[in-house]
């Protein structure tokens, strides 16, 4: 009697054990993902840029070299433009970075992701985009006065169909 | 050394031997004496996780019914599972999440385990590196489990992911669009969530089958008492701590502070303390280290057995014994029946079959004792020259033998007076026929020190042995055999003590001499 009492008193603080540790493991602690006044400034965007250079018409001797099949007249480079960022917070510039188009041909669209914490509060936020080389300095721009509060996501996207910069 | 040496595993320094699995083995003594060795859930954890897959398969199953695949409805049929049905709904929640929790606990503790027994190398090569896939498989699909609840905690999860699988060439940052950008989450992709959910563990299923497949009769569930003190246990963790939903995700919002389940998040949480893509090289260099940790550092492999085809009858009896499908059985080329085939990458060198084995008889006459298959440098017609030679020396008659374990208690470099100590790789070597051999000889009695069968390093060694003494399995030992002269003790490596105590108090039953000098064979 004593030793199945043992037993199984033994085997429950066994399971007992086991089963806390499991209980607590499956939601603590906690993870702080952000500080207690922070919200999160998120960039992502995906925006194929501006062909590199115009189509053009061939002439009749380079339409000449060319196998029947792909006697196009027009000659259309696929190539399109890196996409600049640049970002800035209260003046200060977070990012100014150049992302390529992708594929390996550089015919495909650009893309960009970047996260930061940023404290909670009033905050001026200017983005600007450039996706066409020929182009000096920006060809979309766009800025808000924030009042983020703490957890808030801030998603800086680009929608060329929306007017470009979308702050969201 | 003498083949038939009677160290014990850590004086023989064999595999498994070192300071954590002298540890982990004193644990597991310890919890024998509180639930038995035979339902000691340390000694069954494979079979305790296919177990609790089943448990995860079978409550996950009901939740699949109540469950809305829709971006506005996911949420809200969780809640109503979790509340409006309590006590089924609920429980049923909780206890697929903590299963599940439960599931990777049972893992890591299974892959520890193997490790520090050094169950890994050699012809466990197979084994070990089919179950490296089951890390990932389990943690993808408990983490894709997550994003269906589409709470707070699914959406940093599913952000979380696509933000470590953007830091791959082949994905790209766009990836993480799917999840914070307007009008990206759709109804559409919780169908293919729910489908990767539900798809991710029939892979593991799979891969769980080809992991067991080169053991004989592999274990594939938990014994009764821990299947039902597992589901007790979680069943209770359930009532107590029920699993519940954060409030519903929204793109714009992050809580700063989330209760994650860390048994399948933590990866996540690592790519903020350090960066997504070192937590990919860490990831990757652990699972390609523990993919070819069999082949690191240099191994003792013994030579696995042979068969002799003049003295194999194909009577299939080390095909059924061999613990780890080592044996097939194949045309004989003599044209006469069948012959046993050993697969040598398989074979881990026990000596099972060879006790199995009905030519291994030592009255058989001729000069040379040879069995159908056999151990080459231990052979059963070795065994019988050093038994011989043991009980024809001085003091050998009237002599008590021993046939011992090596990787069991052993009884060291000085067995002790009055006894004919020899070692075998596994007590499921020793042929029945060799007891009645040695009390013929001149024997006052036979031990047979085997392992616990639970601890026993070759699965069923000590298990078949019992069953061929007791007349129970083929070869059986004869009726004829005077019983009160032969003694089977199990006693693990560290018992050794237990071992003498009980081999002194068969001897005192049999009144067998006080020789004043050993005989043992053995040369430490």
């Amino acid at each position: 009697m004593g030793n199945a009492v043992l037993r199984y008193g033994g085997q429950g603080i066994l399971y007992a054990l086991f089963a806390v540790f499991v209980g607590y493991f499956s939601s603590s602690p906690v993870y702080h993902h952000l500080g207690p006044d922070e919200g999160l400034l998120r960039l992502s965007f995906r925006h194929p840029g501006e062909f590199v250079t115009d189509c053009r018409s061939r002439s009749p001797e380079e339409l000449a070299k060319l196998p029947p099949q792909l006697r196009a007249q027009m000659d259309c480079p696929r190539e399109r433009s890196p996409v600049r960022v640049r970002v800035e917070l209260d003046g200060k510039v977070l990012y100014d970075e150049v992302f390529p188009p992708a594929g390996l041909r550089r015919d495909g669209a650009a893309s960009g992701y970047r996260r930061l914490e940023i404290p909670a509060g009033e905050h001026a936020l200017r983005v600007q985009f450039n996706d066409d080389i020929r182009v000096k300095g920006f060809n979309y721009e766009g800025d808000r006065k924030l009042n983020v509060v703490p957890g808030q996501v801030v998603l800086i996207d680009f929608n060329a169909d929306q007017g470009g910069v979308v702050i969201r | 050394m003498s083949p038939f040496h009677t160290l014990n595993p850590t004086e023989a320094r064999l595999e498994g031997s070192g300071v954590a699995a002298r540890a982990l083995r004193a644990l597991e003594r310890a919890i024998d004496r509180a639930c038995g060795e035979r339902d000691n859930p340390l000694r069954q954890l494979g079979g305790l996780g296919f177990y609790l897959f089943w448990l995860i398969a079978l409550t996950g199953g009901y939740l699949y019914i109540f469950y809305d695949t829709s971006v506005a409805g996911a949420h809200a049929s969780v809640e109503q599972l979790t509340h409006g049905q309590r006590w089924v709904g609920g429980v049923m929640r909780s206890l697929h999440r903590y299963a599940s929790d439960a599931f990777v606990a049972v893992i890591v503790l299974h892959l520890v385990r193997e490790l520090a027994y050094g169950r890994y190398r050699g012809f466990r090569w197979y084994s070990w590196v089919s179950g490296v896939p089951t890390l990932w498989l389990a943690v993808a699909a408990g983490v894709i489990g997550y994003w269906l609840v589409w709470d707070s905690v699914a959406l940093f999860v599913a952000t979380a992911t696509t933000e470590w699988f953007g830091a791959l060439p082949g994905f790209g940052p766009a990836l993480v669009r799917n999840f914070i950008s307007e009008g990206a989450v759709s109804d559409r992709l919780f169908s293919l969530v729910v489908f990767l959910h539900i798809g991710v563990p029939l892979v593991l299923l799979l891969v769980m089958w080809a992991h067991v497949q080169r053991l004989t009769r592999p274990q594939t569930g938990a014994s009764r008492a821990v299947a039902l003190w597992t589901l007790a246990a979680l069943s209770l963790l359930s009532l107590a701590l029920p699993a519940v939903s954060q409030p519903p995700a929204e793109l714009d919002w992050l809580p700063a502070t989330l209760p994650l389940d860390w048994f399948y998040l933590a990866p996540l949480t690592a790519i903020y303390a350090a960066t997504p893509a070192l937590v990919w090289i860490v990831a990757t260099g652990l699972t390609l280290l523990l993919a070819v940790a069999p082949w690191l550092g240099p191994l003792r492999r013994p030579a696995p057995a042979v068969v002799d085809p003049d003295h194999c009858n194909g009577c299939t009896r080390c095909f059924a014994d061999c613990p780890y499908a080592a044996i097939a059985m194949a045309p004989h080329p003599g044209g006469r029946g069948q012959i046993a085939v050993v697969d040598a990458d398989r074979c881990a060198s026990c000596g099972i079959c060879a006790g199995a084995c009905p030519s291994s008889v030592p009255f058989r006459a001729g000069e040379r004792l040879v069995s159908g298959i056999d151990l080459p440098g231990s052979t059963v017609g070795d065994l019988r020259e050093a038994l011989d030679a043991a009980l024809r020396a001085p003091h050998g008659q009237g002599a008590l033998v021993v046939f011992t374990c090596q990787r069991g208690a052993g009884l060291g470099p000085a067995p002790g007076r009055g006894l004919v100590v020899l070692g075998l790789p596994c007590a499921g070597m020793l042929p029945p026929t060799f007891i009645e051999y040695a009390l013929r000889g001149g024997a006052s009695g036979v031990v047979v020190a085997a392992c616990p069968p639970s601890d026993c390093e070759f699965r069923f060694g000590a298990r078949w042995t019992g069953e061929r003494l007791a007349g129970e399995r083929e070869p059986r030992l004869r009726r004829g055999v005077e019983r009160e002269r032969v003694e089977v003790l199990q006693a693990a490596r560290e018992e050794r003590a237990a071992l003498r105590a009980g081999i002194e108090a068969f001897r005192a039953r049999l009144g067998a001499p006080q020789q004043e000098t050993s005989t043992e064979v053995s040369d430490g």
